[in-house]
């Protein structure tokens, strides 16, 4: 077969989205960012810059922090992606949720997503940031309402909640 | 104009060979693309002129770390998180760690590879004066086989290259030759993340009896190609460091770059941050190298 032929027709895609096994059916190179909001419903996913810049369209890919508008559809197959709504049962989804909320680290919400999925990809990683850290993990993120300053309080407030417990 | 992903055509063969055939089967029809962080921009945008597109980025070959006695061997769709995380390239490449760092954000560095700011070639990349300055080699490989290029030659002009339209960028070689010098990097943005650079220096030098034994100077952002600043190192080379010899290096760097206005900064200023950042190298090598 032509490949040229074969993929510019669309086709089906698989991967584990939020633990559930997906397919579907789309052009290749659909970003995954569409292909999350549109084709799946989760409109959680943010798109805010569409070029890499703002970091609202963050999702896991295989564990690891991505702007889904950045990546061809095609390039997700097989992999595992989670979504601001596969947070809901993750644990560190309620210490960051509160700290969030105390500290007004959320306000007009769509820089949150991503705030709280760069967060966790953080927090996996290095259980006790230091201030340095956190900027430095979150600076893909951009928010235009908060200063940064209550999202980083937010966060270190939440790795001590959970490094308390 | 948004992209329309219908009249994109994206053929992931999964293997290097099968890379190369498509790519020497029709010579300059497909664009590699990696981790996507410079190719999706211009697609969502409208402006990819490419209309197929071959994925490169599940290619074992090219996200391999090879370290071998004399060099590391680094696969070209290494990414800037595997740069930063790995032992040797933190350890013996420092300029590369740094500048792996600035890159984008974290989300960025997951996706950007070493490989593609190479071929995107822009003068602004923050990783490539690291590469000048290493010696780095690139490894061109294609159906017709494989060549070296020393890095030094590869970009041939803005935006131009030496890579062939069948030739794909599989490695970048670094020797092993450089973890007693002395190593400084900057980079002048409007900010630390997520900001393209408005001058951005790596260096490397080596102080023996008082004066430099050897100095290793390249700039981003300040020529239509990452520069290496062979004048002002010459110039150097031999000389006690001393404020004399400081201003020398300031004329020699303002007369070697060729920086132009544009939407991040002017000329002026980015000829006056060159000589500050090669200064501010000078004072760190006088004051380390005289140590290490």
């Amino acid at each position: 077969m032509n490949p040229s032929q074969e993929s510019c027709a669309k086709c089906e895609v698989s991967f584990t989205v939020n633990g559930e096994q997906k397919k579907v059916l789309v052009h290749p190179m659909e970003r995954l960012l569409d292909v999350l909001r549109n084709d799946l419903g989760l409109t959680g996913t943010k798109e805010g810059c569409g070029e890499g810049e703002c970091g609202s369209c963050s999702v896991l890919l295989d564990g690891m922090l991505v702007n889904s508008c950045l990546v061809p559809v095609a390039q997700a197959s097989g992999a595992s992606i989670v979504t601001i709504e596969g947070m809901s049962a993750h644990v560190l989804m309620k210490p960051l949720q509160e700290a969030f909320l105390e500290c007004g680290g959320a306000q007009c919400g769509i820089c949150t997503p991503g705030m709280i999925l760069a967060a966790v990809h953080l927090l996996e990683k290095k259980p006790e940031p230091a201030l340095a850290d956190i900027r430095e993990w979150l600076a893909g993120n951009l928010c235009r309402c908060t200063g940064y300053m209550q999202i980083f309080e937010a966060v270190a407030k939440a790795a001590r909640g959970k490094v308390a417990k | 104009m948004r992209a329309d992903p219908a009249e994109y055509r994206l053929f992931s063969p999964g293997n290097l060979q099968a890379v190369l055939s498509l790519l020497a089967g029709e010579p300059a029809q497909w664009l590699p693309i990696a981790g996507g962080t410079d190719v999706m921009v211009l697609y969502s945008a409208g402006k990819l002129p490419n209309r197929k597109l071959i994925n490169i980025w599940n290619i074992p070959e090219l996200r391999q770390i090879e370290v071998f006695s004399d060099r590391i061997r680094i696969g070209a769709a290494c990414t800037y998180t595997a740069l930063r995380r790995h032992d040797i390239v933190s350890r013996e490449f420092p300029l590369l760690a740094t500048a792996a760092s600035w890159t984008g954000g974290i989300a960025n560095q997951n996706r950007g590879t070493l490989g593609g700011n190479i071929a995107n070639a822009s003068p602004a990349a923050d990783s490539l004066p690291a590469l000048l300055v290493y010696d780095a080699e690139v490894t061109l490989i294609s159906v017709r086989g494989e060549r070296r290029v020393a890095y030094r030659n590869f970009h041939t002009g803005y935006k131009q290259t030496a890579l062939a339209a069948d030739e794909l960028i599989r490695d970048i070689s670094l020797p092993r030759e450089f973890s007693g010098y002395v190593w400084h990097t900057r980079k002048a943005g409007a900010r630390n993340a997520q900001a393209i650079s408005k001058v951005c220096l790596a260096a490397l030098g080596q102080i023996a009896n008082g004066t430099i034994r050897d100095v290793r100077l390249a700039l981003g952002s300040v020529a239509p190609v990452p520069l290496r600043l062979d004048e002002t190192e010459h110039a150097l080379t031999g000389k006690r460091i001393e404020p004399a010899l400081i201003e020398t290096a300031r004329t020699s760097v303002a007369k070697e770059i060729r920086p132009i206005d544009d939407i991040r900064s002017t000329a002026r200023y980015r000829t006056a941050v060159a000589g500050n950042l090669v200064a501010e190298f000078l004072y760190k090598l006088a004051a380390e190298g005289a140590n290490a």
